[in-house]
């Protein structure tokens, strides 16, 4: 559990001695959601209509935009190769890795997204929801997400291959969170969106970090 | 732990044993998969009945479904040929589920366009967000995702092993997919068009699309074996036996 705790918390350091990566992804994230009421239209009615699939579609590519460099700098400097040598488990390291990704995207994602509410006239009833099923989705796109990025990190163009391998793969959990947020619009009960969210984020909790594991073994080796 | 699989197992993952097996095999699938198609397109092009409701455009049926059956096994048995490749280290497992990637790619392709068609005359739509059409088209994502991730690798032994790890993400995927994207149109908009509950077919319909599936599924084999003894004869090509194969030819 030491070797768990000190990746998590190296990443974090390093995360927060590199503030532009943290602040990236957030920065696309308001921008991406700013270009809608430009493009459709900035009327109230139709962007509080919209409001719960664009605010979870931009929240998806923020997350995917912070996935690239996931492995990239352990993998270059070679400390991904030592902890592979090392008696630590690959997997454990993998949980470390997406978590503390997660802290420094999805949930700051979470925290951001009432503000993006208000900009969007989303009804203030799905604030609530809206804020719950990214806390309870964002860490299964970041899980699913770093076995794309454990596949590619050996790769010289990895970035635009990673969404296509993706994307794909990210399509339940925004259904269930747009879904969550449109149900709380409308006033309807969410806990159950919000308990399959957590049900995909035990099951992906659960095997991907095997899956990780096993990407950064191929790529190391490759 | 130790797992015993039957002699032929191992002997399969001999290129060689594999290039010869497949070799043999190859032309009773070939003419299977013609007598098939051709016996089961005439039989349910001009011979089966015309449907009550339909009228004569539901025979695009017999192009439609097992083209949509084959797109959905062919990932099966990809991620059934990258598991073995994984679990016994067998370069021809891995070769065969590259070799089946771009075939599931075209019968996906081919399952959307033929629904298109024969959405249009039924549903008046090229393209409803149906809960079906929906996930065949995710399903023509991971094929090419898959397909992305073969050719990024230039070390092919690479290749093979990270498309085999996300054809089995994938796999798991696939059920998650499909439920969520029904309840997703169940709960988003009334199921206008319902495909699922047509009432059962008279034998003279489905037999004829029985053996348009069949047919499928040899050509299927035929074209799978072609393609994997190909790939075999390209990674092999510093070994003797491709050598003298290539000779033999010239």
């Amino acid at each position: 559990m030491n070797f768990f705790t000190a990746i998590v918390r190296r990443d974090l350091v390093l995360a927060l001695r590199n503030r532009n990566e943290v602040v990236n992804p957030l920065a696309f994230f308001m921008i991406v959601i700013a270009l809608f009421p430009l493009a459709v239209s900035p009327e109230t009615a139709v962007l509080s209509k919209i409001a719960p699939g664009i605010i979870w579609v931009a929240a998806l590519l923020a997350t995917l935009l912070s996935l690239d460099g996931l492995f990239k700098s352990d993998f270059d400097d070679g400390s991904l190769e030592q902890i592979l040598v090392s008696p630590q488990s690959l997997a454990l390291l993998a949980i470390g890795k997406v978590l503390s990704h997660w802290l420094m995207s999805g949930f700051l994602l979470a925290l951001l997204s009432p503000l993006l509410a208000i900009m969007l006239f989303l009804p203030s009833q799905a604030v609530g929801a809206l804020v719950g099923s990214l806390l309870l989705g964002t860490p299964t796109l970041s899980l699913i997400g770093a076995i794309g990025a454990a596949l590619t990190v050996g790769l010289r163009k990895g970035g635009v291959l990673i969404s296509l391998l993706v994307l794909p793969l990210y399509i339940p959990v925004l259904i269930f969170g747009a879904g969550a947020v449109q149900a709380g619009v409308m006033g309807m009960p969410i806990a159950g969106y919000l308990a399959l969210l957590g049900a995909m984020m035990v099951f992906s909790l659960m095997f991907a970090p095997f899956a990780i594991a096993a990407a950064l073994k191929l790529s190391i080796r490759n | 732990m130790k797992i015993n699989m039957p002699r032929w197992f191992y002997q399969l993952a001999s290129p060689k044993w594999s290039y010869d097996i497949m070799g043999m095999l190859l032309p009773w699938f070939a003419i299977a998969a013609g007598l098939l198609l051709t016996g089961g397109i005439v039989w349910g092009l001009a011979f089966a009945p015309t449907d009550a409701n339909q009228g004569n455009s539901y025979r695009i049926i017999y192009i439609h479904v097992p083209a949509a059956i084959l797109a959905q096994s062919c990932f099966m048995l990809m991620a059934l040929a990258g598991g073995i490749g994984m679990v016994w280290k067998m370069k021809v497992a891995h070769i065969v589920a590259k070799s089946a990637a771009p075939i599931g790619a075209s019968m996906t392709v081919i399952a959307l366009a033929t629904g298109a068609i024969w959405g249009k005359p039924t549903w008046g739509a090229w393209w409803v967000w149906d809960a079906r059409l929906t996930s065949m088209l995710i399903l023509l994502f991971l094929y090419l995702g898959i397909m992305a991730l073969y050719s990024a690798f230039e070390n092919k032994a690479s290749g093979d092993q990270a498309a085999a790890i996300l054809t089995l993400v994938g796999l798991v995927n696939i059920p998650i997919i499909k439920y969520s994207v029904e309840w997703w149109n169940t709960l988003h908009q009334p199921a206008s068009f319902t495909l699922t509950k047509k009432p059962a077919m008279p034998p003279e319909m489905w037999m004829p699309l029985l053996v348009m599936v069949l047919g499928y599924y040899c050509f299927f084999g035929f074209l799978l074996m072609a393609r994997t003894r190909l790939e075999l004869l390209e990674r092999e090509n510093k070994s003797s036996w491709v050598i003298a194969v290539i000779n033999e030819k010239i």
